[in-house]
This record gives C-alpha cells, structure tokens and sequence, in this order.
C-alpha cells in the first residue's frame, strides 16, 4: 500500500487532473484511496462524479481556553507562547485562535491549570466511495489559517482506517511551504506534475529541491506537452529524473477538464500517458518500508 | 498610495502573467511586490536586478546538544509536532517539523535544548528591466513563515513607494486561503481576482472572495480562458453581479500567453493585438475604481 503523492511548485500545472484519472483508472481493478490533501482549495471532489457519501466529520484543533476564577494573572502563560497567542491585558488573557499553534506550552506549564485546552472547529473530512475508489476530502473553514494541522489528522485518520487499500493516492497542496511537507512527508513516492514553460521549469526545481530535501523518490510528469519549449525536458534529463509521462497539450482537456469530466476516457491520446504513470505506480513495492511510518 | 492585490485561489489561472502585465502598463507610477513566496515566478518576466539581498529571520528551531541530554523523555512527551526523535537514546530534533513554540526548552531538565533563530528565505529589493523597483522574496525550503515573510514584502514595499513617490503598489498573491494570502490580503485597497470558467476556477474563486469579504475590500474579477466554456463563463458573470465585483475583463484562451512567458516578456510587451487591448482596458478601469476609493 505505497503512499503517492501527486505535488508540484506552481499551481495550475494539472495534479488534480492527474489525481483524479489517475485514481479512477487504478481503481477499475484495485481497491484504491484518493484523498485532497489541497485543504484551502480542495477540488478533487469536482472531478469524482456519481459517488454515494459515507460520512462527514467535522475536525477540531485545541486552543486554550482561559478559566479567570482559576488564574492567579501570574503571566507564565505570556511568557511561554511564542506565537504571541496568549496576552496579558491587565487582569484579563486574551487568547487570539488564529495565532495559536496548539503547541499546549501554557496550558501544560499553568501552574494553577486555568488554560484548559479546547477544541475549536477548523474544517471538514468527508469520505464517498465510487465503485473500488475511496474518496476522502478535507476542507479548510474559510478565515482559518493554517492548513498543516488539518492535513495532519487526515493523514493520521486514513493511516488508522486504510491501512489495506492497495494504492493510496494524495493531491497536495501548490507550492513548497509547510502544508506540502506536512502533505509529502511520509509519502513513498512523489509525482511532481509540472509543465513546460519558465514558471514551470523554475516552480518544478524547487519542488524536486524540497523533495530532495525530505529524501524523496521523485519521478515527474509534463502535462500539457507540446506548449513552450524543451527545458524542462532538459532539466529532468540534467537531474537525472525520471520523466513518466507527457500529457499531451489539447483543447479539448481543458475543455474536459472545465466541466469536472473525466478526460482519459475521451482522449486516447491523453489514456495512453496515464498508462505509464499508472504502471510506475503498480510497479511500487506493496509493503510499507520500515521507519517510514505515516 | 493605493495597494492592489491580485489572487485567484486556484494556481496556475493566470495572477503572475496579469500581475506582470498590469505593471508594465503602470511601469511609471508603481512599485511590484511578488507576494507568492514559496513559487515566485514573477522575476522571470521582469528580470529584477536583486541589487540588495537579505536574509529573513522569523521563529525559531529547538537544537539539542547531545552531551547535555540524558535521555529522559520529556521533550519527546511534550513535542506535539512529532519534532524529536530518537526515542530511547539521545534525542534530536527535525527541523522540519519543529514549529518552534520552545516548549521542549522550557522543561529540559539538563537545559540541554536551545532555540535558534530560523532562517525563513531571503528577500530583494530590486530594479526591473521596465525601470519600476520591486520587492520580493525565496521562502527557504519548507519554511513556515510564509505569512509573514508575505507582510514584510508588503512593508517593504509601502516603504520603497512612500520613498520614490508612487501611487500604486501590485502585489502578486499565492493561491489558497490560508496564512500568505491572508497576509497579502492585510491592509489591501483593492484586490483584483482572476478566475478561470472550470468547475474548479468557479468553486475556488468563491471560496477566496469568502475571504476577501471579511476583509472588506472592493473587488474586480478578471475571467482568463474565458472561451474554454460559455456556460461556466456566464455563471461567472451572474456570480460577480450578485457579489457586485467589478467585471474587469474577459480573456480569450491563446497560447500567446505562454509564448510571451517563453521569450520573457509581459502579454502587453508580447502581445500586438486583443489580448493586450484587453489587459489596458482592464488596468483602465481597475485603476479608475482604485482612485475612487477614498
């Protein structure tokens, strides 16, 4: 059961895309688990059409809460957050949500124990099946910031639950910040969706050096082959990465892909690019490799 | 001085190439700030000169020393990020994972753990080849200050207009929702989204103007692709007239986009015919708007 995740530097460049056809042909014979790992902008779900819900369930992140008839206004909980998300105004704290990190250092470290950590809402998990496919969503509350724990407990969930699916298939976040480590850590392997213009080519290098980074096996993918030029062929080929597929540049992909449909079913073309990746995935040890725990 | 945020919530719709375009057109009135500082891209089109360099400091990383440690245990119990590691032995942190609260430091026994300030990327201030400064910013690989590597670029930014006397500061966003966009979003005047007519470009421009309404800021939409679907091009439209944001442009789908990209240019440098009349008539009317705003 390798853990795949579908990522990339710049936005747009076509992981969900990838994701979803990839995850809907491996799935027309194996058990498989696709889950949005995207949590600000999940849109993995437009693409899976005609599946029945399983279950939603509503994700908490703990925050301290202030008991004032406990506190002795000694100010230690100030003095040990970090995140300046604890304040001492006078005789009252002030808790700011947004800023905490949940890290519980004032609420363990409160001598008298008036910082009680509650949970407060920050997104959404929902699971839907479609035939072999498991389609699992987490969705950010707008107004909140931090995606990284939202993503955490995702993956811990689907760690507990789909533990033997055959192939588990994650669509990151864009970008290189914290909320794709958190999305490609513990993955086995790291499919970099790019395409072939400047701002791919220069999105996809940091991409390959973050993934290098966390000691990833990288392979990559072009989509929309065929517009600008060769350098990020040239690129792969200098860096010694493996190039899986070239998803060819077409109109009607786009076309396709504006109204949420399925693309290798329309395009030949299109189907026989996904083939490859799909048998770079197939071609993943089954077992999970010791010390790599999700 | 008015500052302009452009964002999309899906990446890859096209915010840099518009950001760009809008900047050559005001080349003699603004100051440019790439506020997507973990896939910055806007450099490649404007080829700043990156005459001042510095490093950016936010938070800090827990080191243990390994002779100090004596292997109790506490950190690991109390590390909620999963940071330490080597359970039994001595222990050591990734920095990867730490988020820097501190909180291992505070309980060390043996005062074995120090916290060091983290390096979160670097940031430029910078002339252009179109003669106008910039200010932007490389967020260190797997950085998580994100947000406020994004507001000191804005800062920086304010202070190099004031400066030279500008009226207008662009700021190119990242997508999403979370801590950078928000960051970039602080202190806006006007924000300018750009969408695409996908299932997806719909769904996630409505989650980003969730946003930007709490922000209470005036918005324009420019609809990039326009053509690639009629239908969803109209749901746009119905969608901006209920929200009341400016209808900025519509674009065409045309591969001069990426071939401008190619040979380095903005789509108003490139372009001779529609889709730069387009983009001047779009800055037109944005910047009409923009100066009604008291």
């Amino acid at each position: 059961m390798p853990d795949i995740v579908i990522a990339s530097g710049k936005g747009g460049t076509g992981k969900t895309t990838v994701s979803t056809n990839l995850a809907t042909l491996l799935a027309e014979t194996d058990p498989v688990v696709l889950v949005d790992l995207d949590v600000e902008e999940p849109n993995s779900g437009l693409f899976i059409k005609g599946a029945s819900d399983l279950s939603s369930e509503v994700r908490n992140k703990m925050i301290p809460e202030w008991n004032a008839d406990a506190c002795t206004l000694c100010g230690i909980c100030q003095h040990v957050c970090n995140f300046h998300a604890v304040i001492k105004l006078g005789k009252e704290i002030m808790i700011f949500p947004e800023l905490c990190h949940a890290c519980f250092a004032c609420s363990e470290l409160c001598p008298v124990d008036a910082l009680p950590m509650k949970p407060i809402r920050m997104g959404v998990t929902t699971r839907s099946k479609l035939g072999k496919l498991t389609f699992i969503e987490s969705r950010l509350d707008i107004g909140q910031e931090q995606a990284v724990p939202l993503i955490a407990q995702t993956k811990a969930d689907i760690n507990h639950t789909l533990h033997g699916t055959r192939y588990r298939i994650y669509d990151a976040p864009p970008g290189t910040s914290c909320p794709v480590i958190e999305a490609t850590k513990d993955a086995d392997a790291v499919i970099l969706v790019t395409e072939p213009t400047p701002f791919g080519l220069n999105d996809l290098k940091l991409a390959v050096e973050t993934m290098r980074t966390l000691g990833k096996r990288i392979a990559v993918v072009i989509n929309r082959s065929g517009i600008g030029n060769d350098a990020v062929e040239d690129y792969c080929q200098a860096e010694g990465l493996a190039v899986l597929a070239k998803l060819p540049n077409d109109r009607r992909a786009a076309e396709l892909y504006s109204r949420g449909e399925r693309i290798y079913t329309e395009l030949p073309a299109f189907k026989a690019e996904l083939e490859k990746i799909a048998a770079f995935v197939r071609s993943l040890p089954e077992g999970k490799p010791e010390g790599n725990p999700v | 001085m008015k500052e302009i945020v452009v964002i999309s919530g899906k990446g890859g719709t096209g915010k840099t190439s518009i950001t760009a375009s809008f900047s050559a057109l005001a080349a003699g009135d603004l100051v440019a700030a790439d506020c997507d500082v973990d896939a910055a891209d806007m450099h490649l089109l404007l080829k700043p000169d990156m005459a001042r360099a510095e490093d950016f400091f936010s938070g800090e990383t827990a080191v243990i020393d390994p002779d100090a440690c004596i292997s109790c245990g506490r950190c690991y119990q109390a590390c909620r990020f999963g940071a330490i590691h080597g359970a039994g032995n001595v222990y050591a942190v990734d920095p990867l994972s730490c988020e820097g609260c501190g909180y291992c430091a505070r309980i060390c026994p043996t005062k074995a753990i120090t916290n060091h300030p983290k390096k979160a990327g670097v940031w430029y201030s910078s002339r252009t080849r179109l003669g106008f400064a910039m200010i932007h910013a490389a967020l260190g690989i797997g950085s998580e200050n994100s947000g406020k590597l994004v507001a000191h670029v804005k800062k920086q930014a304010r202070v190099a207009a004031l400066d030279q006397g500008k009226n207008y500061i662009l700021v190119d966003g990242s997508p999403g929702i979370g801590c950078p966009v928000v960051s970039s979003l602080s202190g806006a005047d006007y924000v300018v989204l750009v969408t695409e007519p996908t299932v997806s470009g719909i769904h996630d421009l409505k989650r980003v103007y969730e946003l930007v309404k709490k922000f209470n800021i005036p918005a324009g939409c420019i609809i990039n692709k326009a053509d690639i679907n009629a239908e969803m091009t109209a749901t746009i439209r119905r969608f901006l007239e209920t929200e009341r944001i400016d209808s900025l442009a519509e674009l065409p789908y045309d591969e001069a986009v990426t071939k401008a990209m190619v040979a380095g240019l903005t789509i108003v440098e490139y372009d001779t015919g529609r889709l730069r009349d387009t983009l001047r008539d779009a800055w037109a009317q944005a910047r009409l708007r923009v100066d009604a705003i008291k």
